[in-house]
């Protein structure tokens, strides 16, 4: 009994899809086996800006088993307006359309797609698609950018303007301790493992079943409805497995559009899959440019905060990110003052990728907290510690909670802080420093209006389900133990149906709102469920619940059991078989409720982490070595610490890549993206990550979310990369303000005596 | 991927007469080739199958060298106990290479013909002499980060991507070839060639010649060894300067010395005078800086690669103490000794 007790929310149960996964019985989007498929494959367009001036397709079309090649010239009928392109999460702009005319945006825009019987003779036939271009000029180089900065008028739904306080500017001048300094971000790309992909199964009626990567099916399903001219309910768009996005799949990408559009002509089947360059011809994060300055009193109390920061975008659309406003919110600090910009450069336009804006806006005004710190002759937690701020700053609200100095104490304790040698280059073991670092973290802790549906059958087996996505992040067992433990079931009597446009409205998996939302639907669902079970119960001829309420019982091991005498109780699936009901159905959407709309104004909701991160630096090499990281997280009600941990160790090893490894390398002369493989953009490996201990501090916030739940995706990543940075300072007395921090920049800056 | 024939050849005779058909190449492990087949870098028209040649074994020389097979694996080489034994040096360089799988699967003489890993040369979109001889260089001016420092010309910047060539180059391994013209021996400084204006020529092979084994002398460079391998993460990528050092001590002064660069230049870089200037001496942080100077002589850096010039200045005054002081670079735990 007390066993049953344990599946629900909060307990470390394994994945519930694990085993499908391990033993690849779940099918990703490209594994799913269709008689009669056609194979498309993407070419790629050489040039950065201008326009096709001729394709030759002669020779492609020569290769037996090839059955067309799409390109501007042939390509069916698509809606015209921008508006019919733009997507749930598009930011504002004229969305990219693949094949619509001559004109070339970016360089490795698709230019064609060549669908044959098989896969290797579309791969052949597409090497045989040449294309002449008339040259633009075109500019990659952010530096250059810099010149167009601008902040258009229509912003992007998600954005949040900085606002200012106080005077920065002449508290600034004024300060008695100063810092000022320059940051840069360079490109990164998401490089999830699966690249994306998308079979598209035509049916004689007309209607198509796209199995697709992405974080939402059903913005893809809108997105194709909207593109083709179909109605909504002749596409079913199934992500059932996602293998990693990190944001890459909250927009459809342009492999859906071209799939979708070849099935509709050709009236078949059809797969596209990008290769692992075209994985770099889309949404990255964007390069960023920040400049933060501070200033303090002699003592460390923070006078000022000036936080300015540009961000790429592309030509055509207006991507923005939250990057200033976290140096506004976190610090008590009368005068602060944020500006933000973007600037365009002729790649595809920027995204969203894991902790968008906070990634790069925390990790730098962390980094300038550490220069100030030292400034100051403060040890960096504590005078993080003496800036504390309870109420976000920023909106003048306080918090639903923010346990941020237990976490601040917690990974202080865990890390040894207290032992770390205040100097630079004052901590050396064999031929390497050693540097320990600190760096904040936060990200918000949002909630969306989701639904589920929870289907109980008369063998007492339970199915919960919704549109929502798993991308990794543990969605289904989530959903599982959260329906478990609302009707005391034994977790391998639920099952969960998710990634399916045709299930209950959820949003994109994105922003770590998912558990927090999905969790409460699947909830709210079961809740209705077990009082209709009591209702039977109550009514059966000397019930031995009596005239019970849901107040009075709880749901146990496959029973309702009065809480006041635990003899008395009914299973569930003889109320069912004695009240005659084969399933109970009921669908139910949490929406956080007026209660959770007015809080929302009034008081802000984030998830926060204190990352401690130990370095060893060679002296004489400048080779890094993360030999420990420390992240103790705020979050909230944890729901499983299991899935949880995970996420906080992904988000620990990206931010590690942010800070040491990942850059995409742009060759301005081309416009091109070089590095754009495995092999030479550079993610950490099992040698580039040392112990990672992951601490979840007690956080009990039940105004936050229905269910008490902040969320984990990002939280992760924010402030490791600065934490490294500052470790990587504090080890060799060099600063390096430019991410990633790779062996020349260590040496450019001479850590060598 | 281009159509190909692909042919089995069971003797190598009869490899080398399938490779007189036009565009053949030859096929061991295929860890680069196919890649580079599916990325339309090489489209050859016939495939000859080399992995029935018999050509696996490791087997001692009557001179008390060793010869290492063509297509024994780069892992069953670098876990030999006579390899392990003798020539620690080309086993912990080839433990520095890739990934286990990856050494699994690539062959000896597939790692000696393994091709650049320039960007440019990858990317078909883009100019490259080596891939497309007299369209231009792309890196020059380009992104070159990992390009070379020493021996570059105005065709060509690309280095070569091997660990396990440098080591050999240090051991004065001896190539063994068969070609349509009978059997000859290429010392491995030979082996491969700088870039001149024929990038796309990466060795001195001719046409059809068959890389049947590879030989190592009868040296004793046991005691005294390091690969010191530096890269953009702890492991799992290209070099962006390696070095290998062999000595010979008698005492505290070097009595012989081998040192090889990768990562740097079109082939394995080797000075005899760097090598020279430590005959004698004592190991010492002068005469290790006399050495990496001569070794580095004429470097010129390509811009973005500047840096690779001070780096490898260090890595070669590291390599060259962890050899003299018996401390060799552990290829397992990455912490740099």
């Amino acid at each position: 009994m007390n066993i049953m007790q344990n599946v629900g929310i909060g307990s470390a149960i394994n994945r519930v899809e694990g085993l499908q996964k391990v033993t690849g019985r779940a099918r990703y989007a490209a594994e799913h086996p269709v008689p009669g498929l056609l194979y498309g494959v993407i070419v790629s367009g050489a040039i950065a800006k201008g326009r096709i001036v001729e394709i030759d397709e002669a020779a492609a079309r020569a290769v037996p088993g090839v059955v067309e090649v799409l390109t501007h010239r042939n390509r069916p009928h698509i809606a015209w307006f921008d508006r019919s392109h733009r997507d749930m999460v598009a930011p504002p702009g004229s969305p990219f359309k693949a094949l619509y005319d001559d004109k070339i945006l970016f360089s490795g825009q698709p230019i064609a797609l060549v669908l044959a019987e098989s896969f290797e003779t579309a791969r052949y036939a597409a090497s045989l698609v040449s294309a002449t271009y008339e040259t633009e000029p075109y500019n990659t180089d952010f530096e250059k950018a810099q010149s167009e900065r601008f902040m258009p008028r229509k912003k992007r739904d998600s954005f949040h303007p900085p606002k200012s306080r106080g005077d920065a500017q002449a508290a600034y001048d004024t300060a008695s301790v100063k810092v000022s300094a320059e940051y840069h971000l360079a490109t990164e790309h998401h490089n999830p493992m699966e690249m994306h992909a998308s079979t598209v199964i035509w049916e004689d009626d007309g209607t198509i079943t796209v199995h697709d990567k992405t974080q939402g099916p059903q913005n893809v399903r809108d997105y194709l409805a909207s593109v083709f001219g179909m109605s909504a309910k002749s596409v079913r768009v199934v992500n059932a497995f996602v293998g990693g996005a990190f944001g890459s799949g909250l927009r459809p990408q342009y492999q859906v559009y071209l799939a979708v559009m070849a099935a509709r002509m050709l009236k078949r089947s059809v797969r596209v899959v990008m290769t692992r360059q075209q994985m770099f011809t889309h949404g990255h994060r964007p390069e960023a440019l920040q400049s933060v300055q501070l200033g303090a009193e002699k003592d460390g109390q923070l006078t000022a905060i000036l936080n300015s920061a540009t961000t790429s975008t592309s030509r055509y659309e207006n991507n923005m990110e939250d990057v200033v406003i976290w140096g506004l919110m976190n610090y008590a600090c009368e005068n602060a003052s944020g500006e933000y910009a973007i600037a365009p450069v002729d790649t595809a336009t920027s995204s969203d990728m894991r902790a968008p804006g906070a990634a790069t806006g925390m990790t730098f005004f962390e980094m300038a907290m550490d220069e100030m710190a030292y400034a100051a002759g403060i040890d960096p937690l504590e005078f993080r510690l003496k800036n504390y701020s309870e109420t976000d700053q920023m909106n003048g609200t306080p918090f639903t909670s923010k346990a941020l100095r237990e976490a601040y104490a917690a990974g202080a304790e865990a890390f040894g802080w207290s032992r770390r040698s205040a100097s630079p280059r004052s901590m050396k073991e064999g031929k390497e420093l050693v540097g320990w670092g600190v760096a904040t973290g936060m990200w918000d802790a949002m909630f969306s209006k989701t639904s589920a549906k929870a289907r109980l059958s008369a063998n007492g087996h339970l199915e919960v389900s919704s549109a929502a996505s798993d991308i990794g992040t543990g969605t289904y067992t989530v959903m599982a133990q959260t329906a478990a433990g609302a009707l005391g079931l034994p977790v391998e009597q639920v099952t969960v149906r998710l990634g399916d446009s045709s299930l209950p409205i959820a949003p994109v998996e994105g922003g770590s709102w998912m558990a927090a939302s999905v969790g409460a639907a699947v909830q709210q669902a079961c809740d209705a469920v077990a009082e209709k079970l009591l209702k039977a119960a109550t009514k059966l001829e000397a019930s031995p619940l009596g005239k019970a309420s849901l107040e009075d019982v709880r749901f146990s091991d496959g029973c309702i059991i009065l809480r006041e005498d635990t003899s008395r109780g009914v299973a569930i699936t003889d109320v069912m078989r004695a009240a005659g009901m084969d399933t109970i159905e009921v669908e139910e959407t949490a929406s956080g409720g007026i209660s959770g709309m007015i809080s929302q104004m009034r008081k802000s909701r984030n998830t926060h982490s204190a990352v401690f991160v130990e370095v060893r630096v060679d002296e004489e090499l400048g080779v890094v070595r993360v030999t420990r990281v420390v992240n103790a997280v705020a979050a909230g009600r944890i729901i499983n610490p299991k899935t949880a941990r995970s996420q906080i160790l992904g988000g620990v090893v990206m931010g590690i890549g942010m800070a040491l490894h990942e850059e995409s390398m742009i060759d301005h002369r081309l416009g091109r993206f070089m590095n754009h493989n495995y092999a030479e953009y550079h993610v950490p490996v099992n040698a580039d990550i040392g112990s990672i201990d992951v601490i979840f501090v007690d956080e009990p916030d039940p105004e936050v979310t229905p269910l008490g739940v902040k969320g984990l995706g990002e939280i992760g990543i924010v402030g490791t990369a600065g934490a490294v940075a500052n470790a990587i300072y504090h080890a060799t007395g060099r600063r390096v303000r430019s991410l990633p921090i790779t062996i020349d920049k260590l040496l450019d800056s001479s850590i060598m005596p | 991927m281009n159509p190909f024939t692909f042919t089995r050849a069971g003797s190598v005779p009869e490899a080398v007469r399938a490779m007189g058909t036009p565009q053949a190449r030859y096929l061991a492990g295929g860890t680069n080739l196919i890649d580079l087949m599916k990325e339309n870098v090489e489209h050859p028209a016939a495939l000859v199958d080399i992995n029935r040649l018999g050509l696996g074994d490791i087997e001692e020389l009557p001179n008390g060298g060793l010869r290492l097979g063509a297509l024994a694996s780069n892992a069953d080489t670098a876990r030999h106990p006579l390899v392990m034994k003798r020539y620690p040096l080309l086993a912990s360089a080839i433990l520095a290479g890739a990934s286990p799988q990856l050494r699994n699967a690539a062959t000896n003489g597939g790692n000696l013909n393994q091709r650049t890993r320039c960007y440019y040369f990858y990317d078909t979109a883009t100019p490259c002499n080596k891939r497309n001889p007299g369209s231009g260089c792309s890196a020059i001016g380009g992104v070159n980060r990992i390009h070379a420092i020493l021996g570059a010309s105005d065709s060509c910047i690309a280095t070569h991507p091997s660990d396990m060539c440098v080591a050999l180059a240090a051991l004065d391994a001896v190539v063994q070839v068969t070609g349509p013209e009978g059997e000859r021996e290429i010392p491995f400084a030979e082996y491969h060639r700088l870039p001149g204006n024929t990038p796309q020529q990466d060795t001195t092979l001719r046409p059809g010649e068959l890389v049947t084994a590879i030989d190592l002398p009868a040296e004793d460079f046991s005691a005294h060894y390091t690969y010191l391998k530096l890269r953009d993460r702890l492991s799992y990528a290209f070099a962006l300067v390696s070095v290998a050092v062999a000595l010979r001590m008698d005492g505290d002064r070097i009595a012989e010395a081998r040192l090889a660069m990768g990562g740097v230049a079109h082939k394995p870089w080797r000075v005899p005078d760097a090598e020279q200037v430590l005959k004698g001496q004592q190991a010492s942080a002068e005469n290790f800086a006399r050495a990496a100077e001569l070794l580095l002589q004429g470097a010129k850096g390509q811009g973005e690669n500047n840096f690779k010039i001070g780096l490898a200045r260090r890595a070669i005054r590291r390599a060259l103490w962890q050899a003299a002081v018996g401390t060799p670079q552990s290829q397992t735990d990455k912490r740099i000794a």
